[in-house]
């Protein structure tokens, strides 16, 4: 790892502003990406402004929100009693994150930052053009078991690999940020960027900007929400293929449903047409195939992940039955 | 690995002089304007090596090591507390496991300086005199180890696992021990070892 500067921030002003003044600096909060892909030599800072001391680990709800702080760590929003009576994906998507020393360690403002696991792009011996703009995407006519099959083009194909901005995806979370020119809020849709031309740009968040908080509204349909996650081996791995689902039925008609889905698209994916197909009709096979069908309607599958169409269908058709009480 | 932090007796290499003068040049700005973090612990550093001081098994220790250095490194190579291993340096395996104020993290994906203030629990530190800790005690009943180059992230890992009441079922055991990797495979004694010391601990 290359040598860099290092200094705490007290307050989240002072770390905007001490970030603005160094070049070439970045934020630290657990450290667990950031210090990965500095020693791959994936990024390169001068400086890191360490987060650890903010204020800013509070859980907390009100009438209408619960507000989750950037600095709270994976383990503790996972544990907190009504995150996981009042938003179970959210708690499920967090415990199957990870390690147990990891989730200790990682912040909800890094989890939502972190970088993808594309290996191309975290070996600075290829080309990719997430790291070296131009350079070209080795990934597309490469190794791409991994990669997206919705949102991509010849650019970049890479997933998003947090668990977490999926659950959040699926209840309309919104980021909260402050930068050098103030406050503002992204709904969590907006956050995440297509890669189009410009897969180096991954958030709407400007350079600087520091993520302090994210909301998420309270409502009855998150409550009856779970989080699939189908990996290459039982635990402790990322997402192949991931459904964050909350399904509200009477009788066997679907009164509310969202849905959002990992490891396929370009970002946290969400398609409301999907939500669309089911909305307002009994949650039969039919249904529920149709949806699927919506769903990988504009899939563009690559020379290995072409098995991604069939199995996030099939993991949307377990979660909903499960969710639905079929299962 | 090549930024392997270079020994407090030899740190007049040619490449400790060149980073650490490179560091300075582009650090003196920054420690103009923060005065107000400036604290006793060394808020801010320019990349130099800065006094940081560590509270590892009730001892505090003063080094002097460079922002880069990770926590691993520190015990290892600065400390000389070498029970704590280098695995895979990156999150994957579990071998560097130490406890934070008592919760278990993973000591190659934190920098020292970032954990000043912290009291740290290393392998070496869970002995009370001669007597071995009871997680320790039922590795060895239970033969839960072969090389045993995962062991003491395996053990670090185990204190803490029980603690947080992870250790009440085979499955549980397995699921809350999966960031600790067996290059040997002794998964089977070391989840019988867990579960005895969880059931020893609730007697
Ligand atoms: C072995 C391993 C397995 C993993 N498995 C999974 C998994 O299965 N699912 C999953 O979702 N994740 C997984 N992760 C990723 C992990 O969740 C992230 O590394 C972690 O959440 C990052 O949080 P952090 O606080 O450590 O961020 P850091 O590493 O400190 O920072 C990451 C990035 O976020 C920026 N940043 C941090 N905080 C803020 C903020 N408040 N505002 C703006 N920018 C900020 C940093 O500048 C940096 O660019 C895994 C990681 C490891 C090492
Ligand atoms: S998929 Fe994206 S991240 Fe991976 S090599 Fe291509 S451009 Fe880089
Ligand atoms: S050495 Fe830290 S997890 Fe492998
Ligand atoms: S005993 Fe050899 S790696 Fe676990």
């Amino acid at each position: 790892m290359r040598n860099f500067g290092y200094t705490v921030a007290r307050t989240p002003a002072d770390a905007v502003r001490t970030a603005a003044g160094i070049a070439n600096s970045t934020f630290v909060a657990g450290g667990t990406d950031l210090l990965n892909l500095m020693r791959d030599g994936a990024e390169t800072h001068d400086h890191l402004v360490d987060l650890n001391r903010l204020d800013l680990d509070d859980v907390t709800l009100d009438g209408q929100t619960l507000r989750i702080g950037a600095l709270a760590r994976m383990r503790g929003v996972a544990e907190h009693p009504r995150v996981r009576r009042e938003f179970p994906v959210l708690s499920e998507a967090l415990l199957a994150s990870a390690s147990p020393q990891v989730r200790n360690m990682a912040s909800i403002g890094g989890n939502l930052s972190q970088r993808t696991r594309c290996g191309y792009f975290r070996d600075p011996g290829s080309a990719c053009n997430k790291r070296d703009p131009g350079s070209g995407c080795p990934a597309v006519t490469g190794r791409n078991r991994g990669h997206a099959i919705l949102g991509g083009g010849d650019h970049c194909i890479a997933t998003h690999p947090s668990d977490l901005a999926v659950a959040l995806t699926a209840l309309d979370a919104t980021v909260r940020l402050l930068g050098p020119d103030g406050a503002r809020s992204v709904p969590i849709a907006d956050f995440y960027l297509l890669p189009g031309t410009t897969p180096d740009r991954e958030t709407a968040a400007r350079p600087g900007e520091l993520i302090t908080r994210v909301d998420v509204p309270r409502t009855r349909v998150a409550a009856d929400s779970r989080y699939l996650k189908l990996r290459d081996r039982a635990t402790f791995e990322f997402a192949v293929v991931s459904v964050a689902a909350a399904l509200r039925t009477r009788g066997r008609v679907v009164r509310d449903v969202r849905l959002a889905f990992g490891g396929i698209g370009t970002r946290p994916w969400r398609d409301t047409r999907v939500e669309a197909a089911l909305l307002g009709r009994p949650l039969t096979e039919a249904a529920i195939g149709e949806a699927g069908r919506v769903l990988v309607r504009d899939a563009d599958p690559r020379t290995e992940n072409g098995f991604k169409v069939e199995l996030v269908q099939r993991a949307l058709a377990s979660v909903l039955n499960e969710l639905g009480g079929k299962r | 690995m090549t930024d392997e932090p270079a020994p407090e007796s030899s740190a007049h290499t040619r490449r400790t002089v060149l980073k650490s003068t490179a560091a300075a040049a582009a650090g003196t700005v920054v420690a103009s304007h923060h005065t107000s973090v400036a604290s006793a612990e060394t808020a801010h550093t320019g990349g130099a090596r800065t006094r940081v001081t560590l509270s590892v098994n009730g001892e505090r220790h003063r080094i002097a090591i460079e922002p880069r250095v990770t926590l691993l490194d520190a015990l290892r190579d600065r400390l000389g507390l070498t029970g704590t291993k280098k695995g895979c340096d990156r999150g994957e395996c579990g071998a560097c496991t130490v406890l934070a104020d008592g919760e278990r993290i993973k000591s190659c994906l934190t920098l020292a300086v970032m954990r000043q203030g912290a009291e740290i629990t290393t392998v070496e530190g869970l002995t009370r005199g001669d007597d071995l800790h009871p997680v320790q005690e039922a590795f060895i009943r239970h033969d839960a180890f072969q090389c045993g180059a995962c062991t003491p992230g395996q053990i670090m890992s185990a204190v803490a696992c029980i603690d947080e009441g992870h250790a009440g079922s085979e499955a549980e055991i397995r699921e809350w021990m999966s960031g600790n990797l067996c290059r040997c495979a002794a998964y089977q004694n070391i989840v019988a070892a867990v579960a005895d010391a969880a059931e020893e601990g609730r007697r």
